[in-house]
């Protein structure tokens, strides 16, 4: 129960993709950056696929940078590797940013490819139209253009 | 795009003198519709990179040019070590050595056709497509760092390919000056599994016929003639390269300030060719050069062997194999000197004309064989450089159509089932594993590849020899 409960929680929509001539732009939302990490990389899973991604195993990953655009780029090219090595896709992300220094884990399962039909391989996230910022309404919106 | 501020030269050139930090100018080569259609980013970015140290002559777009990364997709620039130049990893991009190879079947359109849901069904079984697929290759570490050296060259010795077919790739199928040391951990891991896989986006396995021939005499010396069947591979270095890519984009964007290198977008991440992380991501770029090298010819063995199974006879000599994302190291004549220079091509295409060293024995009278991939179901070309390309851009040309509209756009416009039966209906049978997928290469997303090869023709890039329709498209 508990665990659907997070799911549906953490499953509130607040990322878009965006237009890019030849490849993507994801977007995400929330109060803190790191909520913002969090929903950039569930734009990232949807660039491969819309279907569910089931949380059946977790992976941790750590990355760090001198600012905290570099930091989106660290985290999502990471989450791009673990997706490639372990050919898994991943649905719910918890990140904590403590100075320069990113501590995410990965909730997924591994590609099946009649039930997720993935439409694109993310090769690595770009500093196209990279920005980590905090709006006038406070919120926080982590963008940037990944190439597929 | 706005043209005002450019001057039109010819038909075909269009040239934005140097102002500002621009130290050299832009030469943007297309007709006035291509042009028109370009976004100002291409502007924009083709300005940015007229502003890196050491760069020659000029900062080229292809007829093909569109919005990239740092460089523009359809962007060449040539760098010299001797006066400051760079190595730019975003120049390169992230798909290293990222190329296209067609090899000959020596079959005819009517041989196709009555086994030609066979084929394109055996083919989508036999060549791993997409996300989540696996090749049946996994490199230990040893075998890694020889692939990593030995490119097409380690995969003949493997047994995937032929000795013939290293005359007919980029550097007899081997870039020297690979590092396999140089390449992290990360890359290889990536890479472990990934040999003899296509990937997906727009990379693809075509069954092509050769639907026009333009120059029946180059046509005939690279043995292609109307309603005969070739087949392209569309690939590159595969999960390798993307990591490295991304791994010296970040070292390349926090070293360039300590070389005293202003970068206008961080996507222009570059380095000093004589620095040493310069001279690292060389030694790295080379190796995936290798593994891109490597791949397309386990690709173009395992093509073989499902021809073999239909057709006996069929042979599968490769026409050739050309990349359009990579930096080389090449000999040119700037104002009556003979230089060096580390010639970026980033979706684009090298167009040697006749005569160039580097070229088989029987391809050197009439000059290299150019490809140029279109979209799914629409046609590809073959082209022919041209003399005239090494005064315009370096000998190079176009790479492909370059897309129209965003995989966004194309998203809510088609849908992937309904372009598999159109284009079935059509004769072109569509093999991938994901419809959306389809839909984003929707072949209205992209331009018109006629347009773009008729001015890349017209600017003296290279010439027009073969017009290819597809039979059969394998897609991840």
């Amino acid at each position: 129960m508990s665990s659907d409960q997070s799911s549906q929680r953490i499953a509130v929509d607040r990322w878009e993709h965006f237009a890019h001539d030849a490849d993507i732009g994801i977007r995400g939302w929330g109060s803190t950056p790191a909520e913002a990490f969090e929903q950039a990389a569930r734009a990232l899973t949807a660039v491969v696929t819309q279907a569910t991604v089931v949380p059946r195993a977790e992976v941790g990953v750590s990355c760090s940078a001198p600012d905290l655009e570099l930091l989106l780029v660290e985290w999502l090219n990471a989450i791009i590797y673990e997706m490639a090595v372990r050919r898994m896709l991943f649905g719910q992300f918890v990140v904590q940013i403590e100075k320069g220094q990113l501590k995410g884990t990965l909730r997924g399962e591994p590609v099946d490819i009649a039930r997720h039909a993935p439409a694109a391989e993310p090769k690595g996230a770009t500093y196209t139209s990279l920005k980590v910022a905090q709006g006038v309404d406070g919120l926080w919106s982590a963008a940037c253009v990944v190439d597929v | 795009m706005d043209t005002t501020r450019f001057t039109q030269v010819d038909p075909t050139t269009w040239r934005l003198e140097p102002s500002g930090a621009m130290r050299v100018p832009v030469l943007i080569y297309a007709d006035e519709r291509l042009v028109s259609e370009m976004d100002d980013k291409v502007i924009a970015q083709a300005t940015n990179v007229a502003t890196l140290p050491g760069i020659v002559r000029g900062s080229y777009v292809m007829p093909d040019g569109h919005w990239g990364y740092g460089f523009p997709i359809g962007g060449v620039a040539a760098f010299d070590p001797d006066h400051g130049g760079v190595v730019s990893a975003g120049g390169v991009g992230f798909d290293i050595s990222c190329g296209v190879r067609t090899m000959l079947t020596g079959l005819s359109v009517s041989d196709i056709l009555p086994k030609q849901k066979e084929l394109a069904d055996s083919l989508f079984r036999q060549i791993p497509a997409g996300v989540g697929s696996t090749g049946a290759i996994t490199l230990d570490a040893i075998e890694m760092e020889e692939m990593l050296a030995g490119g097409a060259q380690w995969a003949v010795a493997r047994g995937w390919g032929d000795e013939a077919d290293l005359d007919r790739i980029e550097e007899a199928g081997r870039m020297t000056g690979a590092q396999p040391d140089c390449v992290s951990d990360r890359a290889k891991e990536r890479q472990r599994e990934e040999m003899g896989t296509l990937g997906s986006g727009n990379h693809y396995l075509e069954v092509q016929a050769v639907a026009e021939i333009f120059d029946p005499v180059v046509a005939n010396v690279f043995g292609i003639a109307k309603d005969g069947v070739v087949v392209t591979i569309h690939c590159g270095s595969r999960g390798l390269g993307h990591q490295i890519g991304s791994e010296f984009l970040k070292e390349m964007v926090m070293t360039a300030g300590e070389s005293g290198i202003v970068l206008p977008d961080r996507e222009l991440a570059c380095a000093p060719i004589n620095s040493e992380v310069g001279q690292r991501y060389l030694g790295a770029m080379r190796a995936a050069t290798n593994c891109a090298l490597a791949n397309r010819e386990i690709l173009g063995h395992y093509a073989r062997r499902v021809f073999t199974h239909f057709f006996p006879n069929a042979e599968l000599p490769i026409l050739f194999d050309v990349s359009h994302n990579t930096c080389k190291v090449e000999t040119h004549i700037v104002e009556g000197k003979q230089r060096e220079l580390f010639v970026h091509r980033k979706g684009a295409t090298r167009a040697f004309g006749p005569g160039h060293a580097s070229l088989p024995a029987a391809l050197r009278l009439v000059g290299q064989p150019v490809l140029i991939g279109g979209s799914m179901g629409t046609s590809s070309y073959i082209l022919v450089g041209d003399a005239r390309s090494e005064a315009q851009a370096f000998s190079s040309a176009c790479h492909g159509a370059g897309r129209a509209m965003s995989r966004h756009a194309a998203l809510r416009q088609w849908s992937g089932r309904k372009i598999v039966d159109e284009l079935a209906a059509q004769g072109i049978l569509i093999r991938s594993p994901s419809s959306r997928g389809v839909a984003e290469e929707a072949p209205g997303a992209y331009k018109d590849v006629g347009a773009v090869v008729a001015a890349a023709e017209r600017a003296g890039l290279a010439r027009r020899v073969a017009r290819l329709r597809p039979l059969i498209c394998v897609k991840g």
